[in-house]
């Protein structure tokens, strides 16, 4: 582990590593070629003494792909995703609670003055009953399915998102699987040998990620559907009608992702491995998919919670330019009207489904690079 | 959406820890500044795109004289021509003159809403940066939920709790740009804390107020102006997307996102109508964001 200066040192610092020590977190480096240099600063990465203790009598014993850090680690994560979905319950309350004028009105919106409605929803959200028999009550119905009644579509919140929760899926989960190929093209193109091609990408890169999802929407639905006249009379649900949605949805992700992919091929192919692997006779072009992506894939791997969001966000933008169904156009919808639970349904929903996804994808990360789950526990 | 693709990579300080390093904040070389402005079309193109947006703020009067409220319906949907460069709407009003006068609403909104998120996030992530065990975990698990919800949608939902239009809208996106704000803050100020400086000013028994307004803050807000570029650029995208939807901003007002959604039912008609106040906003958010790399380049090399 790192030389740790032992002296006098105030009593809660963390004890800082001496210049030029070895940066600790290179722990059992699963093959030769995964040898990286780790790049971190040597103070971010020095860990608290407790996990110094628990990586200690693992550096004498064989490698080990999961051990007893990596469990630690996704239970860890696991306590901290069904924390932050607590938390995120108990905050909604909260705004609902606390919210300005009467919680009855505020949930029924443009129905405030039907009495029917409103003894049923005193009824349903328990509102005659004290706070805390509320907060228990909310804590155990949410979770359950049951996300309360939308006033103004007059059907139940659950059912609502049923249905629109299909078509974003779909779309989402396209995008991001068609953001991820291009990106990879994108990288491999933009480190080819042709330098000419770099500052080309780099510039569509810059213009793609800057543009806003909403605004590539419409030029391709103009350029594409009206222009050329492609998918303009598509079926809706068929799989044409998602061509010009997933595009404007993946794009700007993939310009960002093979941001990030350039950088660390490039940082890769700088490495001792790749010298070693070309000078074996591997070609430029396999030195980079075989060896290099691996490497810059791991960053790319730690940005999927995010990229997760900016897919659930940009669906709802996508989903309005192109009049599909689905989760965005409810929650746009809610949000006008201010009709409180469905948007509070979809928001849960939503980051339910973020957090779980980021929460799988941590794990995944430090599955795959051991480095990450000392870093990740330093963290906490 | 790609609200938070463009500023991922906030700037981490690197801060040197030998025994005799300055606590000093470094001053902005101009010199260095300009010579590199010389070869760098990127960064001149920020500039100018930057300045002149400025202008559109401050004096729409100086770069036009048209009235972007003036609607004229002998005019209606005319093709791009020299009269009118942007062409003209449904309403026969000029797209330019409405371009130009949108960048008032469009940058200050983006404006304010990173205002709010830097403030806030500067806050809490400074708090949590300083304050004892208790109080961080605390912040930090506020800001992990805050994060939790994808941008735009806790965005909705607090629009569809405090109401449409201009200020809530505000309010919405910077509550939720706040984490990055705050966790970049959080982790700067951590940084300076363990540095060899601040080690030796505690040696020193200077006193821990005193370590943290001279030593902690300068250094942890060193940053900012980088992460305000980066993250401006972002804001600019999630206020126009907002008020595409229809919640910021209300019609007759020129505002990018706006005009983009009344273009949409008359695109096959007028192309120019929804391609021009699109391509002002990723005219401005390429500028900041080429602006902010610059910084982020010469930010870092300060305290390689």
């Amino acid at each position: 582990m790192s030389t740790v200066i032992d002296p006098p040192h105030v009593a809660d610092a963390p004890d800082s590593a001496a210049p030029g020590a070895t940066p600790v977190p290179v722990t059992r480096a699963t093959s030769s070629s995964d040898v990286a240099v780790s790049e971190r600063d040597p103070v971010e990465s020095v860990e608290t003494g407790a996990v110094v203790e628990q990586e200690g009598p693992r550096r004498e014993s064989k490698p080990r792909r999961f051990g007893r850090s990596f469990w630690l680690l996704v239970v860890q994560r696991i306590a901290g995703a069904g924390f932050v979905l607590w938390a995120a319950l108990t905050l909604t309350f909260i705004a609902v609670q606390f919210a300005p004028g009467d919680t009855v009105s505020l949930l029924l919106g443009e129905n405030r003055n039907d009495p029917q409605l409103r003894a049923e929803t005193i009824a349903r959200w328990g509102l005659d009953q004290p706070a805390w028999v509320q907060y228990l009550t909310y804590l155990q119905r949410i979770p359950s399915g049951d996300l309360g009644i939308s006033y103004t579509l007059r059907k139940p919140v659950g059912e609502l998102i049923a249905a629109g929760f299909g078509p974003t899926v779909t779309l989402a989960l396209t995008a991001a699987a068609v953001a991820v190929v291009l990106a990879i093209l994108g990288a491999l193109v933009t480190t080819s040998r042709i330098r000419a091609l770099r500052p080309l990408s780099n510039v569509v890169e810059l213009i793609v990620v800057s543009a806003p999802p909403f605004w590539l929407a419409i030029v391709l639905q103009w350029a594409i559907s009206f222009q050329l006249g492609w998918f303009s009379v598509v079926q809706q649900g068929s799989w044409q009608a998602l061509v010009l949605p997933v595009a404007a949805l993946a794009l700007p992700i993939s310009a960002y992702l093979t941001q990030i992919l350039v950088e660390g091929i490039d940082n890769a192919m700088a490495q001792p491995f790749t010298v070693t692997a070309r000078s074996r006779g591997i070609s430029y072009l396999a030195a980079r998919t075989t060896h290099a992506l691996r490497h810059a894939s791991l960053p790319a791997i730690h940005m999927i919670g995010l990229i997760i969001g900016s897919l659930l966000g940009g669906a709802v933008i996508v989903e309005q330019v192109f009049s599909r169904p689905g989760l965005g156009q409810l929650a746009v919808d809610a949000a006008t009207v201010k009709d409180i639970p469905l948007i509070l349904g979809i928001s849960l929903v939503s980051t339910a489904a973020f957090v779980v996804v980021s929460t799988l994808a941590d794990i995944v990360g430090a599955a795959v690079d051991p480095r990450t789950r000392v870093e990740k526990e330093e963290n906490e | 959406m790609s609200i938070q693709l463009a500023n991922l990579r906030l700037p981490q300080p690197k801060i040197s820890r030998g025994a005799g390093a300055s606590a000093r904040t470094t001053t902005v070389r101009s010199g260095a500044l300009l010579r590199r402005l010389a070869k760098n079309w990127g960064l001149i193109f920020a500039l100018v795109v930057l300045g002149v947006s400025l202008v559109a703020v401050i004096w729409p009067q100086l770069l036009t004289d048209g009235d972007p409220l003036g609607a004229d319906p002998t005019l209606s949907h005319q093709a791009p021509s020299l009269a009118h460069p942007f062409g003209t709407d449904i309403q026969g009003r000029d797209v330019l003159v409405r371009v130009i006068y949108g960048a008032r609403y469009s940058i200050l909104i983006g404006i304010g809403a990173s205002l709010v998120a830097v403030v806030l996030g500067v806050v809490l992530g400074t708090l949590a940066g300083v304050g004892r065990r208790a109080v961080d975990r605390t912040i930090s698990r506020v800001v992990d939920v805050v994060a939790a919800f994808p941008e735009i949608l806790l965005a909705l939902l607090m629009i569809a709790f405090i109401g449409r239009g201009t200020l809530n809208l505000v309010l919405a996106l910077g509550i939720a740009g706040l984490p990055k704000y705050a966790r970049t803050m959080r982790a700067n100020v951590r940084l300076a804390e363990t540095s060899g400086f601040v080690e030796q000013s505690k040696t020193f028994g200077v006193s821990r107020w005193t370590i943290i307004r001279r030593h902690v803050l300068p250094n942890a807000l060193g940053a900012l102006p980088v992460m305000i570029t980066i993250g401006f650029g972002g804001a600019i995208i999630g206020a126009s997307a907002l008020s595409f939807l229809g919640l910021g901003p209300q019609p007759p007002a020129a505002e990018w996102g706006l005009m983009l959604a009344e273009s949409r039912n008359y695109l096959r008609q007028a192309w120019w109508t929804g391609v021009f106040p699109g391509a002002a906003i990723t005219v401005v958010v390429i500028a900041a964001t080429i602006l902010g790399r610059v910084l982020q380049a010469n930010y870092e090399r300060r305290h390689r």
